[in-house]
């Protein structure tokens, strides 16, 4: 079977970047308890949130194959524009002013001071220190597994996708035990603007192609609905900055 | 109980963060499914629904967000 690679590159890129922001995400979290309980629980508890996810991969992924491709199509296009155009929406909001951007060093002290509050009134601190580390990875990771599931399934891009997924946490997490800080350095918001754009554009295709319609193209489609998102979201940035700047003294 | 339902919410806010936002989109959705049900012969139809309701939602949503 010959795959396109109009249809794999969007899968894979997305897959990569949308991986990037939650592993870094994830990262700090663990880092942050690293910091104030040391690696033990930190480790033990990412390890463990890795180990339910491979669980939940390895019990569920077979039922894919068992979903009708339409209703498989049309579940997994809406869940793509739900989560798709909340990032986007949350990043144009933050591109235009109108929110705060994330900040991982912020993030990374407000974890920190939370587990050092903890310590002075829980002396079970390693388990909860722990549990936060299982539960950062838990939940970032099944954001992981669905862009990877959704950009790839039903179209025989589940392997590549995944690369792409593991590419991005894998060198998340040898540039982060290298310098053993938060990445702020790592453009989110840009990150999140352009992988908002392509599952969004995936989210159209996908919820199309399960009610049927036949799109002018095919996988091209996506591109140019990528482009028409972008023109979107790039003109609701100018469009809602425009009054946060007249505000300015 | 508690954990429970703290998980179902964590897991929702992977998808749902304004909860309006969130129904305008499923109305696009409906709205498509109802086009490509009751207008087989031009299936495209829907899918110009689908798009342009989406774009709608999204610039609709920030603007008034942006200056509320």
């Amino acid at each position: 079977m010959t795959i396109a690679w109009t249809s794999v590159a969007p899968a894979v890129s997305a897959a990569f970047l949308s991986s990037l922001v939650e592993a870094v995400e994830a990262l700090t979290i663990v880092l942050a308890v690293a910091t104030v309980r040391g690696w033990r629980p930190a480790g033990l508890g990412a390890l463990a949130g890795l180990a339910t996810l491979a669980l939940i991969v390895i019990a569920l992924g077979p039922l894919l194959d068992r979903v009708p491709l339409h209703a498989l199509q049309l579940v997994i296009g809406v869940l793509l524009l739900l989560f798709g155009m909340r990032w986007l929406r949350k990043a144009i909001l933050r591109a235009a002013g109108v929110v705060p951007l994330h900040d991982e060093v912020l993030a990374f002290a407000a974890g920190t001071a939370a587990l050092r509050d903890q310590a002075q009134h829980d002396t079970r601190l390693d388990w909860l220190a722990g549990l936060a580390a299982y539960k950062a990875m838990l939940l970032e990771g099944l954001e992981v597994v669905f862009v990877v599931i959704a950009v790839g399934a039903g179209r025989g891009l589940l392997v590549p996708a995944s690369i792409g997924a593991l590419a991005a946490c894998t060198l998340v997490a040898a540039v982060g035990f290298a310098v053993r800080r938060p990445l702020a350095r790592v453009p989110e918001n840009a990150l999140k603007f352009t992988v908002g754009v392509m599952l969004s554009s995936f989210g159209v295709f996908w919820t199309g192609e399960g009610l049927g319609v036949p799109w002018p193209g095919e996988d091209l489609a996506i591109l140019g609905f990528a482009a028409l998102f972008l023109i979107a979201a790039v003109a609701a940035v100018r469009l809602v900055g425009l009054p946060a700047v007249k505000a300015l003294p | 109980m508690k954990t429970l339902i703290n998980i179902f919410r964590e897991l929702a806010g992977l998808f749902i963060d304004d909860g309006l936002f969130a129904l305008a989109i499923g109305v696009v959705v409906v709205l498509a499914a109802i086009i490509a049900a009751i207008a087989p012969a031009a299936p495209i139809a829907a899918g110009v629904v689908l798009l342009a309701g989406c774009l709608g939602v999204l610039l609709g949503n920030v603007t008034s967000t942006g200056t509320r």
